[in-house]
């Protein structure tokens, strides 16, 4: 019995080992450039969840300054209630927002070459900077500025490599040969980017009095972007630790029927 | 075996006329099983449990799936975000794609450890290899309908293989693309194909079952069941078990659904696919790697270092040939085998041999992840070469020299001595 159980507890070992294996073998594929420090979310662990305060700050972050170049483009504007706007705060945010209209009675789109516009609705997606990605590499001198709704999955490491590379802004080493229009940034991959770094303290103006550091934007517009990326993130762990403490009791009901069903063999 | 008497005259009546009570009576109740299988017995079941969660989710998907380039990626996003619970039949579905290859994988090198394909049980291995490679193309198209980075470039990378058959592998490869490169045509045919082999799957696993309930499941100490004090019935003992490994099961399958969703996936395929970006590396999913590192270990010199070779082979080509006979020269294992002797539990020199190869395996999966150069590729040739060689020429040999030991008189024999002996 106890030879089983030295057992099983190697197997266990050995299933860790490998796992946390994976893990660090998945992180280090990364490439030439730093890796992130790790940031405590607090969407991360079983417990995780949004901080409603902190994503409201993260979409002025997003809509002050990343939105001239960046899209997020899954987004609705409805979708902002889900981050605490009430309707009458969503429909003050696309007071000033217009979207390219349906046809007309004439069944026109566009007059003299124009489309023909009006005001947004919370149906509406948020609005893109540029109509196309030529337009917006004509805009930003060659460079294509990503959708960011899927940023913080599409990345190792998503969210600590956001936040690095929003703060990791620095001056070339000497001996680095930075290209015509690119910035320095150990965090990017190849250590060189055409977006200037966008933040800086007092960029914007917090509502709930928060100072706006560059440290303090970043994490909150990394927030936001966490979730952009990830919307149901919130539900789904609530639901999987209910799930999980079903299946923990379902289980062990499990085994003690097994138990006394075997019982009868031995 | 006994005909089962009904007493509900309906069950009676249809039993009477299409005896599916009596069928499932005598495959899943009193259908005899060797009283001493362990819990690595369970893989079985699970794998048919995920093939069923796989099929039952993937239908659900595909009521909100648009297979097309400019669509397919938004429809998933969409199905993520506006669905109702959406994200929780994407996520079963995606994750479960890796447990359905956890499960097989230990199903598979269970088998190989209690030398389960022996006589006379070859044809029931070889129909399971057949459906592990239907798993594995089931798998391939399922994860190029996303349409990310890694979904566009994987099936570009793994289509371009089938260049290297002589003379017809252009003619293949356009006729595999519906085109001249992967696009929307590819997408759709391979919509429709990914829906389609799990279906001949579910008639696989039937042909599996069907051979295994003929001679009934091998067991840890690889001898026949010898008569009724050796076999129980699978209804109520083996249902019990199997309920409690599902359980566990879920708790594993679910804690990666709920709480670390993508720890198995690839985050450039939250990147939408796009032909004139290459991701810096393609890397396949986790449970492809040992033969993406096979399919990469044989030498861009070939001719070269295997110089007394006759016959004149691209690197690709053997690469390719080293990657496909990696899979199918598992369908000889029963006659590479030579031992008469099942279980490794009796093969002293088998027993590590196993664990090697088990090892062999992890390693070129982890060598599979990496770029192919430097001490990656030197130990990728290594744990390849090693590969070919346990199943070539140390399977054949060692059941040749081997000093097995001896075997149990029955099962009934072994359990209930060590039973006695454990409780003394």
């Amino acid at each position: 019995m106890i030879r089983l159980i030295y057992k099983r507890a190697m197997l266990a070992v050995c299933l860790f080992v490998l796992f946390s294996l994976i893990n660090t073998s998945i992180t280090q594929a990364a490439g030439n450039s730093a890796p992130p420090d790790k940031q405590s979310w607090t969407t991360n662990g079983l417990f995780g969840h949004f901080d409603r305060q902190q994503l409201k700050r993260g979409w002025q972050v997003y809509n002050e300054v990343c939105s001239s170049c960046h899209s997020v483009r899954l987004i609705y504007y409805r979708n902002l209630a889900e981050i605490g706007f009430s309707s009458d705060e969503i429909k003050e945010i696309i007071a000033d927002v217009e979207v390219p209209a349906g046809p007309n009675e004439e069944g026109e789109t566009h007059d003299d070459g124009e489309p023909i516009m009006r005001p947004a609705k919370p149906f509406d997606k948020i609005v893109l900077p540029y109509p196309n990605d030529l337009a917006s590499r004509a805009a930003n001198g060659g460079a294509l500025p990503p959708d960011l709704s899927l940023m913080t999955k599409a990345r190792i490491n998503g969210a600590n490599y956001v936040h690095a590379l929003l703060t990791g802004y620095k001056d070339a080493p000497s001996n680095f040969k930075l290209s015509e229009d690119m910035h320095y940034n150990p965090y990017f991959s190849g250590s060189q980017i055409a977006m200037a770094a966008p933040l800086s303290d007092d960029g914007v103006e917090y509502n709930d009095g928060t100072k706006a550091t560059v440290e303090q934007m970043s994490k909150d517009v990394t927030a936001f972007l966490i979730w952009t990326a990830e919307p149901e993130l919130e539900e789904r762990k609530r639901l999987g630790l209910k799930v999980m403490l079903f299946l923990l009791v379902f289980s062990a009901m499990l085994y003690a029927v097994k138990r006394q069903v075997w019982a009868k063999l031995h | 075996m006994s005909k089962p008497t009904w007493k509900n005259p309906i069950v009676k009546w249809v039993d009477h006329r299409l005896p599916v009570f009596t069928f499932i009576d005598h495959s899943l109740v009193t259908y005899p099983t060797p009283r001493n299988l362990n819990y690595f017995w369970n893989f079985g079941s699970l794998a048919g449990i995920v093939l069923v969660i796989m099929i039952a989710s993937g239908i659900v998907l595909a009521m909100n799936y648009t297979a097309n380039t400019s669509m397919a990626f938004d429809s998933v996003e969409r199905i993520m975000r506006d669905v109702n619970y959406g994200w929780l039949i994407r996520y079963i579905h995606m994750n479960g794609a890796s447990m359905f290859f956890i499960v097989v994988y230990i199903h598979i090198f269970r088998g190989m450890y209690y030398g389960s394909y022996k006589e006379p049980r070859e044809l029931l291995w070889i129909i399971g290899i057949f459906i592990f490679l239907a798993m594995m193309a089931t798998a391939f198209l399922g994860y190029v309908l996303p349409w990310g980075q890694m979904s566009f470039w994987g099936a570009t990378v793994i289509t371009n293989l089938f260049s290297v058959i002589p003379f017809f592998g252009e003619t293949i490869v356009q006729w595999l693309w519906s085109g001249f490169s992967v696009d929307n045509p590819t997408l759709n045919k391979f919509f429709s194909l990914h829906y389609l082999l799990p279906f001949i799957i579910f008639g696989l696993v039937f042909l599996h079952l069907w051979a295994l309930h003929t001679h009934k499941s091998n067991n840890p100490l690889g001898i026949d069941i010898k008569g009724d004090k050796d076999e129980i019935p699978f209804h109520p003992y083996y249902t019990a078990k199997d309920a409690f490994g599902v359980g566990i099961f879920l708790l594993f399958f679910l804690g990666f659904v709920f709480f670390a969703p993508n720890f198995f996936g690839e985050p450039d395929n939250y990147i939408e696919a796009n032909p004139l970006v290459t991701p810096p590396h393609i890397v396949p999913e986790w449970y492809f790697l040992p033969y993406y590192a096979i399919l990469r270990a044989v030498p861009d010199n070939f001719i070269d270092v295997w110089g007394f070779l006759p016959v004149i082979i691209p690197a690709k080509t053997a690469g390719v040939i080293a990657m496909f006979s990696s899979i199918l020269l598992l369908i000889l294992l029963p006659w590479l085998d030579t031992s008469k002797v099942r279980s490794a539990n009796f093969r002293p020199t088998y027993f590590w041999l196993f664990w090697l190869f088990v090892i062999d395996t992890i390693v070129l999966g982890f060598v599979g992840a990496k770029p192919a150069e430097g001490t990656w590729l030197l130990v990728g040739r290594l744990a390849t070469l090693y590969y070919f060689v346990h199943l070539v020429i140390l399977m054949p040999l060692v059941g040749r020299f081997e000093k097995t030991k001896p075997l149990p008189e029955s099962i009934s024999a072994a359990v209930v001595g060590k039973d006695a002996k454990e409780s003394s």
